[in-house]
């Protein structure tokens, strides 16, 4: 549908617009200066030009932390996806029930991040956390901050602890709009449960996922505040990823051109793999009508 | 193909029901014959599509049984129970082609690949679908995802009955004429039982051999469409069926002769004994407009609907509507109305009346 | 108040939804668009409301220029499918509501509001929501929000069609009257040629885009244009038979024909004869009567009148007899037709010589 166009709206637009300009434009054009000068540490500046950027796409440091991150984004996604559907199909559709447990759903998401990150990292002390003394007592050697195995699955249970709720609720929306007729008449059909999923569920379900899974992967690739207060990336590098890697490059040891262009390289790859992503849907959504 | 038996079956969607409002479906006794095919008539809220669910198994009646060929299904389920229903708007499986959409339900049941091909091949060409069978089921029109759905309900040999939940609704008026013989056609050559439920006098009329006519969760009148349309044996019937429905005028009859507003008219028969709210109920179809003697009638408005037209008249103060043929003239001095007493049913608290 | 269409057309991506299109709709007419779905009856309306831009050409009112006006300052008042009632508030407020914002006084929204609710048969239900009434009910408060806003231009978009087939009637006969008091243009689209008979008006008949034809009602029914006319406006659909036209005689197919009659004084050469379902008889009607002979492959029976659908030499025909009739399935029956009955178009869809029984109408 073709709106009439109405110039009254850019009046409204106009702060947002001005607001937007001095805190993100503005500090992303600065981003953009420091990446390609070098300073000496005396507010004296000179061109680098891409100096920074050969220097970063050399660096075995930024391939490693890069390689992390991409191993825990693709396992958390893994993990939470079919989880998160999992768990959207045994939700309650109808009754009181219903309201319940959405509201018990919803919990994890209200929480702040970094108290997430607080909260598992007391519960996996082995002294006076709950996870910590059982997984002890039971006599298994359980160390997050030792164990670069032990924290990298504690990191990753932190994340599906906190985020499968938002694939379960986004699936449960999805499947909420299934016509009951449907169910019937795969009934009639005799049709199995997974084939019921697979036929019926999984497609209808198909642009809410999409969506969900864009999110997540988004969200996952810039993870910093869970896992920095739990493990603050350690032990040594394990669990370090790309943020946690471009921070304390730049407020760690203040080399402000690398982290620019690092940042503007990170900003770059999001970018790129989002509109991939949106270009799938958009044109499963046009084949699908 | 079965036949189904309806024993005192009713249903309530209360818990608890105190009386008879609460019930949806009240008591209901019949048999559906092997091979028949059934309409169930009625506005919305009348129980049609509760009935329907009860005897297609995602309904467990709240009382009664319902038996298939003598066989106690009422707890049964729906997988069981080897029905078909086809639905209000077209359900296919999107992501699978019309030929695995056929074969469908047949794989399921674990059936050997020849015979699912053989099958789906014979309903494809049954409902004309052959030349389409590699297509997706995703970007089809509506009529032929619902001729998708009647494949599927039909390509199982060991059916007991098809059933139709108001499947016309989203098909366009040009496509519903050659669905509709369809399935006649269907009928007419293999016989399946059938129970089509509509709101659509003309789509159950057409379609059933005979048509189970509800009102208020009960049967009001079952029989063939002649019968619905001469003797209508309720008041509600006589108004549904027809378009438009029944005049109805409140009458004092007494023997041969009723008196109506505006004058008396004869009766075919003679009436004895009449109680109660009495009305003489004439269709449209039976009136006539004429120079000479009848009823004063006075025309308020003439509707041309090609075929022939329906005059809108006015009888002292009731409505009285009279369908005349395309060709007939209708002069200004035209201010009688002539019932044909062959065609006038006596109604007293809304029932008929037979003849003394 | 008069509103006019010059060379209106719509393009989406690319596909020409409407194509350029003239009309002109009077003050104070009821007028149909007629047509099967998707043929642009609704964009027409839109267009019309002025929620959607016209990709070339230009609308008046009242000679005025209101291409470029947003549909909030026109008077337009529109009517839906699936009936548009705000959910959570009562049927007074919602008949209410047009009049609020247009900051009407309250006594006079109280006056007009029990007038319209009045004339909609809603008086009682004033107090509920509309989620407690029937289908027929919330329909009838769409309508008359609609209507108090005493808008020149009202458009009903297939208003009935979510309804029980008894209440449709009933609420059709309704409509012609409330549109009879009020004064306004009327534009009510629909797929079903019966509704457009009995509402009367005038009526544009649509397809793929294009408006075929537009004038009074009957005289599009009795006298289509063009064959595709003759399509739309034809519930059954119509029956037409390729003929061969040649010094005296018009010829069917596998050897059949008849004199021309009233055709004698076209150019020999090949024509479409069309004719309605229920000009098709089962018993001689008269002697010059043309005749086929046609396989019986399905009867219907309605009670009062029975659907004949017959295969004539690979051709779908159906006819509409009066009378409950019993006939042989499958056999080859003869079925006749009067010349006065028959249209006649070129190859090319046009009419040539409209049906004689029409031209006396």
């Amino acid at each position: 549908m073709e709106k009439t166009v109405n110039h009254k709206a850019w009046f409204l637009v106009l702060p947002v617009l001005v607001l937007v300009a001095f805190s993100a434009v503005i500090p992303l054009m600065t981003v953009v200066n420091y990446s390609v000068q070098d300073t000496f540490g005396n507010n004296v500046f000179f061109w680098n030009g891409l100096g920074w950027f050969e220097d970063l796409l050399a660096s075995e440091r930024m391939w490693n932390a890069l390689g992390r991150q991409l191993v825990f984004s693709g396992t958390i996604l893994a993990i939470e996806i079919p989880l998160g559907v999992f768990v959207a199909l045994n939700m309650p559709k109808r009754g009181a029930w219903a309201s319940l447990v959405l509201v018990l759903m919803s919990l994890p998401l209200l929480i702040p991040w970094n108290v997430v990150g607080t909260i598992w990292q007391i519960f996996g002390r082995v002294d006076i956390g709950l996870l910590g003394y059982t997984l002890d007592s039971l006599g298994i050697n359980y160390n997050y901050t030792q164990n670069p195995i032990h924290a990298w699955i504690t990191v990753i249970v932190m994340d599906v602890w906190h985020w499968t709720s938002l694939v379960a609720l986004l699936a449960y929306a999805g499947l909420q709009s299934i016509p009951d007729a449907y169910y019937q008449a795969a009934k009639i059909d005799q049709a199995s449960r997974w084939k019921v999923f697979r036929y019926i569920e999984l497609p209808k379900m198909a642009g809410v996922l999409m969506i969900a899974i864009l999110l997540r992967f988004m969200d996952s690739f810039m993870i910093y505040t869970e896992p920095f207060v739990v493990t603050g990336g350690g032990p040594g590098n394990a669990t370090t990823f790309l943020s946690i890697d471009l921070v304390k490059m730049a407020l760690g040891q203040f080399d402000l051109g690398p982290a620019a262009a690092f940042s503007l390289m990170y900003f770059l790859v999001i970018l790129l793999i989002s509109w991939v992503f949106y270009t799938v849907m958009t044109n499963l959504d046009k084949r699908g009508g | 193909m079965a036949k189904i038996t309806l024993d005192n079956l009713a249903h309530s969607y209360l818990p608890r029901p105190a009386g008879p409002d609460d019930y949806a479906l009240k008591e209901l006794n019949h048999d559906w014959e092997d091979g028949g095919a059934y309409a169930l008539l009625g506005s919305s809220g009348c129980g049609k599509s509760t009935l329907l669910n009860i005897i297609s198994g995602l309904l467990v009646p709240s009382q009664g049984r319902i038996l298939f060929d003598g066989r106690d299904v009422t707890q049964a389920l729906t997988a069981e129970r080897n029905i078909a229903q086809v639905f209000q708007f077209p359900v296919v499986y999107d992501t699978m082609t019309v030929r695995d959409n056929l074969a469908f339900p047949l794989r399921n049941r674990g059936r050997p690949e020849a015979y699912v091909a053989e099958r789906v091949a014979e309903i494809a060409a049954m409902i004309g679908m052959e030349h389409m069978l590699d297509r997706k089921a995703r970007g089809l029109t509506a009529d032929a995802k619902q001729k998708i759905s009647l494949g599927r309900g039909m390509v199982r040999k060991d059916v007991n009955a098809l059933l139709f939940d108001e499947p016309l609704t989203v098909i366009d008026p040009h496509m519903k004429w050659e669905l509709r013989t369809q399935l006649k056609k269907l009928h007419h050559d293999f016989g399946h039982t059938m129970i089509y439920v509509t709101h659509d006098q003309t789509e159950a009329l057409t379609f059933a051999d005979k048509v189970v006519v509800m009102y208020d969760g009960r049967v009001v009148q079952i029989g063939t469409p002649q019968e619905l349309f001469d003797r209508p044996e309720h008041t509600f019937v006589g108004y549904f069926i027809g378009s438009p429905g029944m005049n109805l005028l409140p009458a004092e009859v007494s023997g041969r002769e009723a008196r109506v507003p505006g004058g008396t008219m004869p009766l075919l028969h003679e009436y004895r004994g009449l109680s109660g709210r009495v009305q003489v109920g004439v269709r449209p179809e039976h009136v006539r407009l004429s120079a000479g003697h009848g009823l004063p009638v006075s025309i308020r408005r003439i509707e041309d609907v090609g075929r022939h037209r329906i005059i809108r008249a006015d009888l002292m103060g009731h409505d009285l509507n009279i369908i005349a043929p395309e060709d007939q003239a209708i002069g200004a001095d035209m201010t009688r109305a002539v019932f044909d007493p062959a065609r006038v049913n006596v109604y007293a608290d809304d029932w008929r009346v037979k003849a003394a | 108040m008069t509103l006019e269409l010059h060379g209106v057309s719509r393009i989406v991506d690319g596909q020409e939804h409407i194509r350029p299109t003239d009309l002109r709709l009077e003050r104070g007419t009821m007028n149909v668009l007629l047509g099967p779905t998707l043929s642009g009856k609704t964009s027409l309306m839109r267009l019309m409301a002025g929620l959607d831009r016209p990709s070339q050409g230009r609308i008046t009112w009242d000679g005025r220029d209101v291409t470029g006006l947003r549909v909030q300052d026109r008077q337009v008042a529109m009517v839906y499918q699936q009936f548009v009632n705000y959910p959570s508030m009562t049927v007074f407020d919602n008949i209410a509501s047009p009049l609020r914002l247009m900051g009407v006084a309250r006594p006079e929204i109280d006056r007009r509001v029990r007038e319209t609710a009045e004339m909609m048969k809603l008086t009682s239900m004033l107090t509920r929501r509309p989620l407690e009434l029937s289908g027929g009910q919330q329909q009838r408060c769409a309508l008359a929000r609609a209507l108090v806003k005493n808008a020149g231009l009202v458009l009903l978009d297939e208003p009935l069609a979510n309804l029980d087939y008894k209440l449709r009637e009933e609420l059709r006969v309704e409509i012609p009257r409330i549109f009879e008091a009020s004064g306004a243009i009327f534009v009510y689209a629909t797929t079903e040629p019966e509704e457009a008979l009995l509402l009367g008006g005038n009526t544009a008949t649509v397809w793929e885009g294009r408006v075929t034809q537009f004038g009074p009602t009957p005289q599009v029914y009795r006298q289509p244009v063009d064959a595709t006319t003759a399509r739309v406006f034809s519930d059954p659909p119509m029956n037409f038979l390729p003929v061969v036209k040649s010094g005296g005689r018009i010829a069917f197919d596998q050897g059949q024909g008849a004199s021309a009659g009233l055709a004698a004084g076209l150019p020999d050469g090949r024509y479409l004869a069309g004719f309605r379902p229920n000009h098709l008889a089962i018993r001689q009607p008269a002697p010059d009567a043309w005749r086929f002979d046609a396989r019986l492959v399905v009867t219907e029976l309605t009670g009062s009148e029975t659907f004949v659908h017959l295969d004539h030499h690979g051709r779908r025909w159906v006819g509409l007899v009066h009378g409950v009739h019993d006939l042989p399935l499958g056999r080859v029956l003869p079925v006749w037709l009067e010349p006065r009955h028959v249209y006649i178009f070129g190859e090319d869809g046009r009419l040539v010589t409209p049906a004689a029984y029409a031209a006396a109408a």
